[in-house]
């Protein structure tokens, strides 16, 4: 049963990234975004990681695209034109994306004993609720990283203040 | 049924009671307009509608005969997919939170729970989150319509609703705080034991969340006195300007099913749920059939009382501007929710 939902929603996060390069017009490239996010929501939950599927509903598919949409409709941005890049973005990105791929793919495979495994659904069978144990990691081991996160919104959100301010 | 096993008895069930929720919200929505519309009625002093059937009864099935009838006018500028899917989303999120909310006391046949239809451990986070996701059809509505006033409805009700999730979110940290979890169950659990003392409302003290919440919630779902999204006066009809027919209905229908969410998770976060205000006074009624039935009276009580409420507002306030919306939201409701936090944090860190 999960690892239907697994395999499904792993195909549609696919399908809808490859949709957002393919889209000309940027609301629905922005849209293709939503979906993607919405599977991976999916996905944290089939490996059991609740707490993880609705931060990223709420934070990403709720308030950031909201912003993104917001924007572009803002800019009523049209359908971008199509242009033929440099020959260095050919020659260089396909290859370059796919070693990266290849790489990450097998540091993941190789490794995957010092990552740890998850099962599908594993956590979920037993409805574990592992909120308690995330604000415990988050707040004592992860702490400093964390603060440090915040500190750098607030310095991101001073910036948008400091270059929207009406000169005097 | 003992010859089913487990499995299909629950699948069973679950379909059943998907279909039942599913008709009963739709009933609602509809019988919360022909409410609202003799409320009002009454409170601007003239009848309300009361020709069709007794007392105007029958008035919400030729509304909807009324509108499934109408031509579905497609204007030529329209991003049609867009159009066509925005109404979807809107009443689609808004039929999708009802799913979470346990409306009863606990009544199991053959271990499947009869009164909620999914009991989640994040059942709060996922009603926010698709709540959040409800915005995406207000929005594309108004940008797919190809027109102005449309757009800027569209345009304030999604910043509207961006700024007042802040202040509705943090509302709830105080009751989350309070019981140790998001699932809906353990939060009336919590609040079931003495009765109307133990209700957050009253006894834990979150009266100052939950009024923050009320307002929060009536920006949310764009009802006066912030239904600034369709100020008739200033934007025609705001963003379903452009919809007719079943398109509008479903917009129309997932404000009404938006009120009917809010009421409910008013009602289970503050006012303890399907439990009674009266506590386990009654001992001699303790029985498993009137435990069920006084639940969903309960619970059914108390939502209505929101509906009336929500109604009440609308026919008293003023709308209002928008500077003022937006400068209540932010400067005014997210601090005092804060506020809420550390004064609830504290108490409960003193306490133990």
């Amino acid at each position: 049963m999960q690892l239907a939902l697994f395999i499904i929603f792993g195909i549609l996060a696919v399908l809808g990234a490859l949709n957002l390069l393919f889209q000309r017009h940027p609301i629905n490239s922005a849209l293709s975004l939503v979906v993607v996010m919405m599977s991976l929501a999916v996905l944290y939950w089939s490996l059991g990681a609740e707490f993880l599927a609705a931060a990223q509903v709420i934070v990403y598919s709720g308030a950031v695209m909201v912003l993104f949409v917001f924007v572009i409709m803002l800019l009523n941005a049209g359908p971008e034109e199509r242009t033929h890049g440099s020959r260095a973005a050919y020659s260089a990105g396909i290859p370059g994306a796919a070693a990266i791929f290849c790489l990450l793919s097998f540091v993941f495979l190789k490794e995957r004993g010092v990552f740890g495994l998850t099962t599908i659904g594993g956590d979920l069978s037993n409805a574990a609720d592992n909120i308690a144990e995330i604000s415990q990691m988050l707040f004592t081991k992860l702490l400093l990283p964390f603060e440090v996160t915040s500190v750098l919104i607030l310095v991101a959100i001073l910036g948008a203040v400091v270059l929207a301010r009406k000169e005097q | 049924m003992s010859h089913l096993t487990d499995f299909e008895v629950f699948l069973l069930i679950s379909v059943l009671k998907v279909a039942v929720v599913l008709v009963i919200t739709l009933t609602c929505v509809a019988y919360t307009v022909l409410l609202e519309r003799k409320v009002i009625g009454r409170m601007q002093n003239r009848w309300g509608p009361s020709r069709v059937g007794p007392f105007g009864l029958l008035q919400p099935l030729t509304d909807g005969i009324k509108l499934f009838l109408k031509e579905d006018l497609m204007p030529l500028a329209v991003e049609r997919p867009l159009f066509v899917l925005a109404p979807m989303i809107a009443l689609g999120c808004a039929l999708i939170s009802v799913s979470m909310v346990p409306f009863g006391a606990v009544t199991r046949y053959r271990g499947v729970d009869l009164f909620q239809v999914a009991d989640v451990n994040i059942a709060l986070l996922v009603i926010l989150g698709i709540t959040s996701i409800g915005v995406y059809g207000i929005a594309l509505s108004g940008w797919s319509s190809n027109n102005k006033y449309s757009l800027l409805g569209s345009l304030r009700a999604s910043a509207q609703v961006i700024s007042y999730e802040l202040a509705l979110g943090l509302s709830l940290v105080g009751v989350v705080l309070r019981t140790g979890s998001l699932n809906l169950r353990t939060i009336v659990d919590v609040q079931s034991t003495h009765g109307l003392i133990s209700w957050n409302f009253f006894g834990g003290f979150q009266f100052v969340a939950f009024f923050i919440y009320l307002m929060a919630a009536y920006a949310e779902t764009n009802r006066a006195p912030f239904d600034l999204p369709e100020a008739e006066t200033e934007l025609v009809a705001g963003y379903h300007t452009e919809y007719s027919s079943m398109k509008f209905a479903m917009f129309f229908m997932a404000e009404y099913a938006n009120m009917i969410t809010v009421g409910c998770v008013a009602t289970l976060l503050f006012f303890g749920g399907a439990s009674s205000p009266f506590g386990h006074t009654f001992h001699f009624l303790d029985t498993p059939v009137f435990n069920a039935a006084f639940s969903i009276f309960w619970f059914v009580a108390k939502v209505f009382a929101f509906l009336f409420l929500y109604i009440w507002v609308r026919s008293t306030l003023p709308r209002f501007r928008y500077d003022q919306l937006m400068s209540f939201g932010w400067k005014f409701l997210l601090p005092l929710a804060i506020l809420n936090i550390v004064v609830t944090s504290l108490a409960l860190a003193l306490r133990h």
